[in-house]
């Protein structure tokens, strides 16, 4: 009887596929525990991103929630003394300041932004593709740059700092921001209702006040409120444009104040009692700015679900 | 014949086409105010540049390029030296992009890929409404309690690991180029958070699903398919970043101590380009003020051409 031998040489495929497989169980759990150290750093910055709003908002309404009062809101500021540290009025005058400063910015930026803005979404020429990256690169730039620019052409031609100047400043910075909303809004209208408009024999400028914009508000809107939001809180253009005022003024051509510059002036006083109205300032103006922000949001998110 | 008159009678005494006829005249009008808007709107742009570079003139003309390089900025004397206020705000703007860039771009991928959807949208609200906070804001946090934390904990604990002349030496008020930088990685976050992470919803998923088939981790699919296929969409948000940190001039000045002199430390006491404008543009001498203009001139080609840049990738991301 011939004996086999079965003992074969052992498969060459099988025995690669075994290293391979105990090489890649080895390497395995070290990919795993880097892998889960990588994604637990990454919750760790989400943390760390988290937390000062947290800091800022608890130091907002712990400091600031007790000054505020009706009479902080309304009186007008009174310079403290050694004799009566803690009278110092209120910040009245500081929000009528912000409301007229802001208000006739709005004035300039709204239809300059929205006009703007339909010029550039009916035409793709090169001069408004310049013009579009010149208005994107505006809204990144430095806002003290236009206190420099209305503080060249205005407060000199004034003769004198003057809530206007301040406008004309803040209007800088609005402008680009609404063009860029307009521009996206009125884009977005679908060219079957313009057309539809065309085909009834209405002019372009009928079309344009009758069905675009219409139609394009809510976007419009949208982006005039961010742009109030950040114009109502910026204090860069302001400082060497608005002078000065401790009563309420109404007057464009006046020096004036705002809400902004309070807080700025507040902060590094002497007086105890001012840095604690600084506080109070500082969590009225971002209770309005955050107001406008949900406002914004509330009418794109509308916006979005209607047209959906 | 009946048919044919009332044909031409119906078409002589109602022509449809009446009253219809393009009125070219008034659709030129429109198309010439909007046309005159867009001019007035380059006008005034061209108005608000060439305003600053007159203003400057005189600076450029005194000290030509020497005046990047001018280590002295003395308003007293009458010299002027743009080289500490460069040095401070770059230096401000570099060490708050170190915390930044890896927290904002950490953040954005767990906002965009670990976090279900019901968890990072109210998250992303969060984020964004930091970048809505009024940057005065910012200063007075800044002022009244990080720059006591700093002076207490911060920098004394700092300054035990270096010697009197290191990065963590020099005074400790608390004010300086350290606690500048601090409250600008703050500010900047949300802007390189929001960026990025609509950058990062853009990368296809069935890269990321085919990196997954093949067995790579999480960690692998974030570090070698979503960060290289986003990479210039980063850099763009980095680069936007970049130019809010440059041009940040309130929230800097009330915490950097506004002392115009070389910086020998992070501790040191500074003034960023932006911040010194800030703080002696009104009643200044003509000279002076030439010289801020020639500032407000740097801050400008620097953050122009930033955010230049970072429209161009951010361009070249979403064009894919």
């Amino acid at each position: 009887m011939t004996v086999f031998d079965t003992q074969l040489p052992p498969d060459p495929m099988l025995e690669r596929r075994r290293l391979v497989q105990e090489a890649s169980a080895k390497k395995l759990r070290g990919r795993k525990i880097r892998s889960s150290v990588f994604m637990s750093s990454l919750s760790g910055a989400l943390v760390v991103s988290v937390i000062p709003l947290g800091f800022i908002i608890a130091a907002l309404i712990s400091k600031g929630a007790s000054v505020i009062s009706g009479t902080f809101l309304t009186a007008t500021p009174i310079q403290p003394n050694l004799l009566d540290q803690d009278n110092i009025g209120g910040i009245g005058n500081a929000i009528t300041g912000s409301l007229l400063v802001d208000g006739v910015a709005a004035l300039i930026a709204v239809p300059l932004g929205v006009l703007i803005g339909l010029y550039l979404s009916e035409s793709d020429s090169r001069p408004s593709a310049i013009l579009r990256a010149v208005a994107e690169i505006m809204t990144g730039l430095p806002s003290i740059l236009f206190g420099v620019f209305s503080y060249i052409y205005i407060v000199t031609a004034m003769k004198g700092y003057s809530a206007l100047a301040a406008s004309i400043a803040l209007s800088m910075l609005m402008t680009p921001v609404i063009t860029k909303a307009a521009e996206t809004a009125l884009r977005d209208v679908p060219v079957t209702l313009k057309e539809a408009g065309l085909a009834l024999g209405a002019r372009q400028s009928k079309v344009t006040l009758k069905v675009i914009l219409p139609y394009a508000f809510p976007g419009v809107f949208t982006g005039v409120l961010l742009a109030l939001a950040r114009a109502i809180g910026e204090t860069a253009p302001l400082l060497f444009v608005i002078g000065a005022s401790i009563i309420y003024d109404w007057n464009p051509s006046h020096p004036n104040t705002a809400m902004p510059l309070m807080i700025f002036n507040y902060a590094g006083s002497f007086y105890e009692s001012q840095q604690a109205a600084a506080w109070g300032v500082a969590l009225t103006l971002v209770t309005i700015v955050f107001a406008l922000n949900m406002i914004a949001r509330l009418v794109a998110a509308r916006m979005r679900r209607e047209q959906r | 014949m009946t048919v044919q008159t009332a044909m031409q009678s119906e078409g002589a005494g109602r022509n449809p086409a009446r009253g219809f006829k393009p009125r070219a005249g008034s659709d030129r009008l429109y198309n010439l105010a909007l046309r005159t808007v867009a001019v007035l709107f380059a006008a005034i742009v061209a108005a608000f540049v060439w305003s600053v570079l007159h203003q400057s003139l005189p600076a450029w003309g005194k000290y030509g390029f020497g005046f990047l390089f001018g280590t002295n900025w003395a308003p007293s004397e009458d010299v002027f030296g743009a080289a500490p206020l460069l040095l401070a705000t770059l230096i401000t703007t570099g060490v708050a992009l170190l915390f930044a860039v890896p927290i904002g771009i950490g953040t954005a991928l767990v906002l965009t890929f670990v976090l279900p959807r019901k968890i990072s949208t109210p998250l992303r609200s969060i984020v964004e409404l930091l970048a809505a906070v009024p940057s005065v804001v910012y200063g007075l946090w800044g002022l009244s309690i990080v720059v006591p934390w700093m002076s207490h904990t911060v920098q004394p604990w700092l300054a035990s690991f270096t010697d009197s002349k290191g990065v963590f030496s020099g005074n400790q008020l608390g004010l300086g180029l350290a606690t500048a930088s601090i409250v600008l990685s703050i500010m900047v976050l949300p802007t390189i958070v929001a960026v990025s992470r609509d950058v990062l919803a853009n990368v296809p998923n069935d890269q990321i699903e085919g990196a997954l088939s093949l067995g790579a981790t999480r960690g692998q699919v974030m570090t070698k398919v979503v960060l290289p296929a986003a990479k210039f969409g980063n850099l763009g948000a980095i680069s936007l970043g970049t130019g809010r940190a440059l041009g940040e001039t309130v929230a800097v000045a009330m915490v950097i101590g506004q002392s115009p002199a070389m910086p020998g430390s992070l501790f040191s006491l500074g003034s960023t380009l932006a911040s010194t404008i800030a703080g002696q543009y009104i009643d200044s001498q003509p000279m002076h003020l030439a010289a801020l203009g020639a500032c407000a001139v740097i801050l400008m080609v620097l953050t122009a051409g930033v955010n230049f840049l970072a429209r161009l990738l951010v361009r070249r991301t979403a064009g894919k």
